[in-house]
């Protein structure tokens, strides 16, 4: 229900529609070959629907205008004063075009009107355009954002890149652990289990705050390195409030979701078959890569799909460690959702992330096969 | 050194400690020629199962050396020892088919394509599952994949075949059977095998000679029909086959035979003297259950009476569990000649040769 929701709100047009169903009506016969300006009727139904329509309705629909083009909220908000003092003293005008355009010269003006088409149906496709760094020219095609306020893509393709590193960082470092735990005898690997269960039991925040405090400039880190004389006091390393910071914090938070999936592969595969391997004539490193690795794949499977949905959609880790360019699409998505309140823009980016997944799933059960996945 | 030339595997002096205390194998010595069957029985923690380890190169004896064809291989790794092993539990690879499994051991050792695929075909028309290359292992049966296990260990044409309990997951009908089959293969290839099993029946069935370990130790390392007959201590009489125990003390020695008293005053028994030294040892004696005869006396044997506790008729023979001189255990198999009467609780006279009884330790 709530992903059908979410979905549904990421195209919906249909609360503008419900504010200016006439005007929109009547904007739809205007033929914008034969005439500059949408005819009188037009702008008859546009006087009569501010005049009489609801406040609070009509100011959402305002943002909502605003977003196909900067301008509408201000353009509406003066003429509907206009509006309001012709309508108290009952002096409706003869000809609303000329009516509107003395309130404001910028019904004059077309690219107000051509972006107005955008709105008149009631799905739009502009959150997704708008997502993508894309939107409308006066002519209704889908251009590029101005190189300024291109910032979703970049975003896009560094969560990507980022989630990738840490899946793959998480698998290079959980691959031995897991193996230590599956195969160490009971007590040690269970005293190991802890080491790897701690991390659950602190908070999230305290977590990635201490990795703040291990990272930052002055931390433990860079304090030990220009202990050691591996750097100069002056070249203190940049390790946090970057995509460095991003990448470290993520890998360790996310490294048990890789490692337990792992260890549970590990540990039902017998040691008879290393040592049969090894009867067999294979040397120790080929008897690891042909016969133990490719059963570990099911676990390797499913602990990198979990890491990499988990950080594909990470939020917490890099708005504290991430700084200005260490931050990932959940930025946005939370930014648009509390702040913009821009919830059409926000189903949008919680779509595309859904559809990517989607992808990454569909390409891993081509190449991996789904059956393949085992948590234990 | 002249033994090692004539043994093909040859253990010397072996000890192994897995803790550095308690000695899992006690100064084992075995010697094994070449295209024989031999199996290591015993029960479990007897240590057969690590002594095989250490031939196959998985364990390091502690101390000792094992010798391959008159060459040491403690220092071989086990990738480089040609010795061929099936698992306990096969240990065949899930991620492969038949044929992988099979050409596994031939494409580590960069044998061609071609001549690979027709030694695995060679060796799985052995195991007589020509048709199954194609299938996984987990869509086998548990007798074939044994077979699959089987063919495997023998593909590369190893110098010597161990296996660890192979058919101990399998059910007893599939066990026989595959008993027969294995010995079958042996018998036509002529490879040395080196077999575990804690099934006395499995052992005598398909070796040529038997090692019976207890506590580290090879007890007694015979072919199966002396084991049976000749056993030379109480552990092996007991381990192989049925066995009666009456105990006793040495009264009088002599030559090969010697006189027991029983304890608890129930009479003399002649007996041979086997695994007793003198005058007042302590012995058990062993007596075979078939070994013993009813209603017959014979001033040479030894003549006793014992009540009949229990009955159990096996189609060829009755199986009677008698109290004999105090000892409520004791089991005699009548055959099945349609003249036994007798009920329990009657008294029988029983009587035995002094051939078929041995004077053993306690």
């Amino acid at each position: 229900m709530p992903i059908g929701d979410m979905l549904f709100r990421s195209v919906d047009d249909s609360q503008i529609n419900s504010v200016f169903p006439n005007t929109f009506n009547e904007y739809k016969k205007w033929d914008k070959e034969k005439d500059e300006l949408p005819p009188e009727e037009v702008y008859k139904a546009l006087f009569e629907e501010l005049a009489y329509g609801e406040k609070i309705q009509i100011g959402r629909a305002l943002t909502r205008m605003n977003y196909s083009k900067s301008g509408w909220k201000s353009l509406i908000k003066t003429t509907s004063r206009e509006i309001k003092k012709a309508v108290k003293k009952d002096e409706l005008p003869n000809n609303y075009k000329d009516f509107l355009i003395t309130a404001n010269e910028k019904w004059a003006d077309p690219t107000f009107w051509y972006a107005m088409g955008q709105m008149v149906n009631d799905t739009t496709p502009i959150y997704y355009w708008n997502a993508l760094d894309r939107t409308y020219d006066q002519d209704q095609n889908v251009i590029m954002q101005d190189e300024n306020r291109r910032i979703y893509i970049k975003t896009w393709i560094k969560t990507l890149k980022i989630s990738v590193y840490v899946t793959i960082f998480c698998l290079i470092l959980g691959f031995p652990v897991a193996h230590l735990l599956a195969n160490l005898p009971l007590r040690y690997s269970n005293l190991l289990m802890i080491f790897v269960l701690l991390p659950f039991w602190t908070s999230l925040l305290v977590r990635t705050t201490a990795w703040i405090v291990m990272l930052q400039q002055n931390g433990v880190i860079n304090g030990i390195l220009v202990w050691l004389g591996i750097l100069n006091d002056d070249g203190r390393l940049q390790l946090v409030y970057n995509e460095t910071g991003t990448l470290i914090a993520m890998t360790q938070i996310l490294l048990p979701f890789m490692i337990l999936p792992l260890y549970s592969v590990m540990r039902v595969i017998p040691k008879s078959h290393m040592r049969a391997a090894q009867n067999l004539g294979a040397k120790p490193a080929a008897a690891f890569w042909r016969v133990y690795l490719p059963q570990t794949i099911p676990g390797m499977s499913a602990g990198g799909l979990l890491v990499f949905v988990l950080a594909i959609g990470y939020f917490i880790t890099p708005e504290l460690v991430g700084g200005k360019d260490g931050k990932l699409i959940g930025h946005w998505i939370a930014y648009h959702l509390k702040t913009t309140l821009n919830w059409g823009l926000c189903a949008a980016l919680g779509a595309i992330l859904l559809g990517v997944m989607l992808i990454f799933y569909w390409l891993y059960n081509k190449i991996v096969g789904i059956d393949n996945i085992k948590l234990g | 050194m002249n033994d090692i030339s004539q043994s093909f595997v040859k253990f010397e002096k072996i000890d192994k400690s897995y803790d550095g205390e308690v000695l899992v194998v006690k100064n084992l010595n075995l010697d094994i020629s070449k295209g024989e069957f031999v199996t290591m029985l015993g029960p479990s923690g007897s240590g057969k199962t690590t002594t095989l380890m250490m031939l196959a190169g998985f364990e390091t004896p502690t101390n000792g050396e094992i010798f391959l064809d008159t060459k040491p291989i403690s220092k071989i790794p086990p990738y480089e020892r040609e010795i061929g092993m099936v698992f306990q539990n096969y240990a065949l690879f899930p991620h492969m088919t038949v044929e992988e499994n099979l050409s596994f051991p031939l494409e580590v050792r960069k044998i061609s394509k071609p001549e690979t695929k027709e030694k695995v075909k060679k060796a799985l028309d052995m195991v007589e599952l020509g048709n199954f290359g194609t299938r996984f292992p987990a869509q086998l049966s548990g007798g074939q994949q044994q077979r699959v296990a089987l063919a495997r260990a023998l593909v590369f044409e190893p110098r010597l075949v161990l296996m660890d309990e192979p058919l101990g997951a399998l059910d007893k009908n599939l066990r026989e059977q595959m008993q027969y089959e294995i010995k079958h293969i042996h018998d036509r290839i002529g490879i040395t095998v080196v077999y575990v099993t804690h099934d006395q029946s499995e052992a005598l069935t398909m070796s040529n000679r038997i090692a019976v370990f207890n506590d580290g130790v090879v007890q007694q390392l015979s072919t199966p029909d002396i084991l049976y007959e000749k056993p030379e201590n109480s552990f092996v009489a007991k381990f192989i086959g049925e066995n009666n125990t009456l105990n006793g003390v040495v009264t009088d020695v002599n030559g090969d035979t010697c006189t027991v008293e029983l304890d608890n005053g129930f009479g003399k028994v002649k007996a041979l003297k086997v695994n007793v030294n003198d005058k007042g040892d302590k012995t058990q004696l062993s007596i075979r259950p078939e070994r013993v005869t009813i209603d017959s006396k014979d001033p040479e044997s030894n003549n006793f009476e014992g009540k009949i506790q229990e009955l159990i008729y096996l189609g060829d023979h009755i199986r009677a569990r008698l109290n004999v001189c105090g000892n409520d255990e004791f089991i005699v198999k009548v055959p099945n000649e349609g003249s036994f009467s007798h009920k329990e609780g009657d008294l029988l006279n029983l009587s035995w040769n002094p051939d078929d009884v041995r004077a053993l330790d306690i």
